[in-house]
């Protein structure tokens, strides 16, 4: 049998399992919370049109929605000033269903 | 006083007019009063899986806005004389379907069935969501399939929120039916396993229907596949279900085709 397992392709049951567990603890939460991840975007965004006017196509945001850890990264390209274009990028994560931020991590912050 | 069920899923293709065929035809072999109720109108199928397709003459949508009476609209099976059949229309819009409509039609069919089994459409629109309103008991069709588990876990929400008895503050039985279920792929790692799907989806397990020739055998010819061929797996599977629901405890299994020397010989070649 060790021999034939050589051949064989990995199980995919696991991937199946994991994913649901990890796409349906968000899909439960969602109905009776609103989605910490959309709200920060939306104010996030709002903070930054109050201040600069920013081009739709200009903005660039990602979420992953994981098991323990989510993360939104929200990338603003910022036009019209003499030299470089400059980016803001935001990234935080939260854990959890609880989604408390942990750490609004601006680490990477105006480049 | 009858029993409503909701034979719903979410998503489409994974059985559920099958199911309701099958267990409406299990119970009405085990003497009960049974109706079948269509609501998925505009793509009416349940006529057609049991064989009645040619006999059509109302149907709910008639009855809802009193252009047949509800025992003008129900076709009685040919072959099982307490199995009922109510169509769906195949010409109206779905609009038609109406809350107050669907609650005076089946509050008269309480009082004259046992069982009231809604065949619900896919989707959560309008028809899946009156199919399952007035549910006492829902029956949740789920393949062992990553896109079926997730519609099902939207649907159980919905059962738990937005049926009348929910909102009511009563419960609403649950039950999930796997179907579509190869032991074998699943023993290999390439299929969602019994026990997975039941960690996701944490309610009552009603039945698993294996993957079978026989289901389609049975929509072929227009007969519900526990009257086809009673001894096939999946109708084993379907009639051990439908006793699950009327309350007998039956141990889970997940029956198999039985080899044929063994069918002529019974249980001394076994």
């Amino acid at each position: 049998m060790s021999f034939l397992n050589l051949f064989r392709r990995p199980a995919s049951a696991p991937f199946a399992r994991e994913r649901l567990q990890v796409l349906l603890s968000h899909e439960r939460t969602a109905g009776k919370q609103p989605d910490l991840l959309a709200i920060l975007q939306d104010e996030i965004l709002a903070t930054i049109a109050r201040q600069i006017t920013v081009e739709h196509e200009n903005v660039r945001v990602r979420i992953d929605r994981g098991a323990t850890v989510s993360t939104l990264e929200i990338e603003v390209e910022i036009p019209h000033l003499v030299g470089t274009v400059p980016t803001l990028l935001a990234r935080m994560s939260s854990a959890g269903a609880c989604h408390t931020v942990r750490m609004p991590n601006f680490s990477h912050g105006i480049v | 006083m009858a029993k409503v069920l909701v034979v719903t899923s979410g998503k489409g293709g994974v059985g559920k007019t099958t199911s309701t065929a099958a267990l409406g035809a299990a119970l009405a072999q085990a003497g009960q009063k049974v109706a079948v109720v269509d609501f998925d109108v505009g793509l009416r199928n349940l006529d057609l899986v049991l064989g009645a397709e040619r006999r059509v003459v109302f149907d709910l949508i008639n009855v809802i806005q009193w252009v047949a009476k509800l025992s003008q609209a129900l076709i009685r099976d040919k072959r099982l004389e307490t199995l009922w059949l109510l169509p769906a229309s195949q010409t109206r819009d779905k609009d038609a379907l109406t809350e107050v409509g669907v609650a005076g039609v089946i509050k008269e069919m309480r009082s004259k069935f046992d069982w009231v089994i809604c065949d619900s459409p896919a989707g959560i629109e309008r028809g899946a969501t009156l199919a399952m309103r007035f549910a006492d008991v829902a029956v949740v069709v789920t393949n062992p399939e990553v896109s079926s588990v997730r519609d099902s876990d939207r649907i159980i929400g919905l059962l738990e929120s937005k049926t009348e008895r929910a909102e009511r503050g009563e419960h609403v039985e649950k039950h999930i039916l796997i179907t579509r279920y190869d032991a074998q792929k699943a023993q290999r790692g390439e299929m969602l396993t019994i026990d997975d799907v039941l960690e996701i989806l944490p309610i009552p397990l009603l039945g698993i229907i294996p993957e079978s020739q026989e289901v389609l055998r049975a929509s072929n010819v227009g007969s519900p596949v526990t009257l086809c061929n009673a001894t096939s797996a999946p109708a084993r599977a379907y009639l051990n279900a439908a006793r699950r629901l009327k309350g007998d405890v039956v141990p889970m299994s997940i029956p198999t085709e039985q080899r044929l020397f063994r069918r002529l010989f019974g249980r001394r070649a076994a």
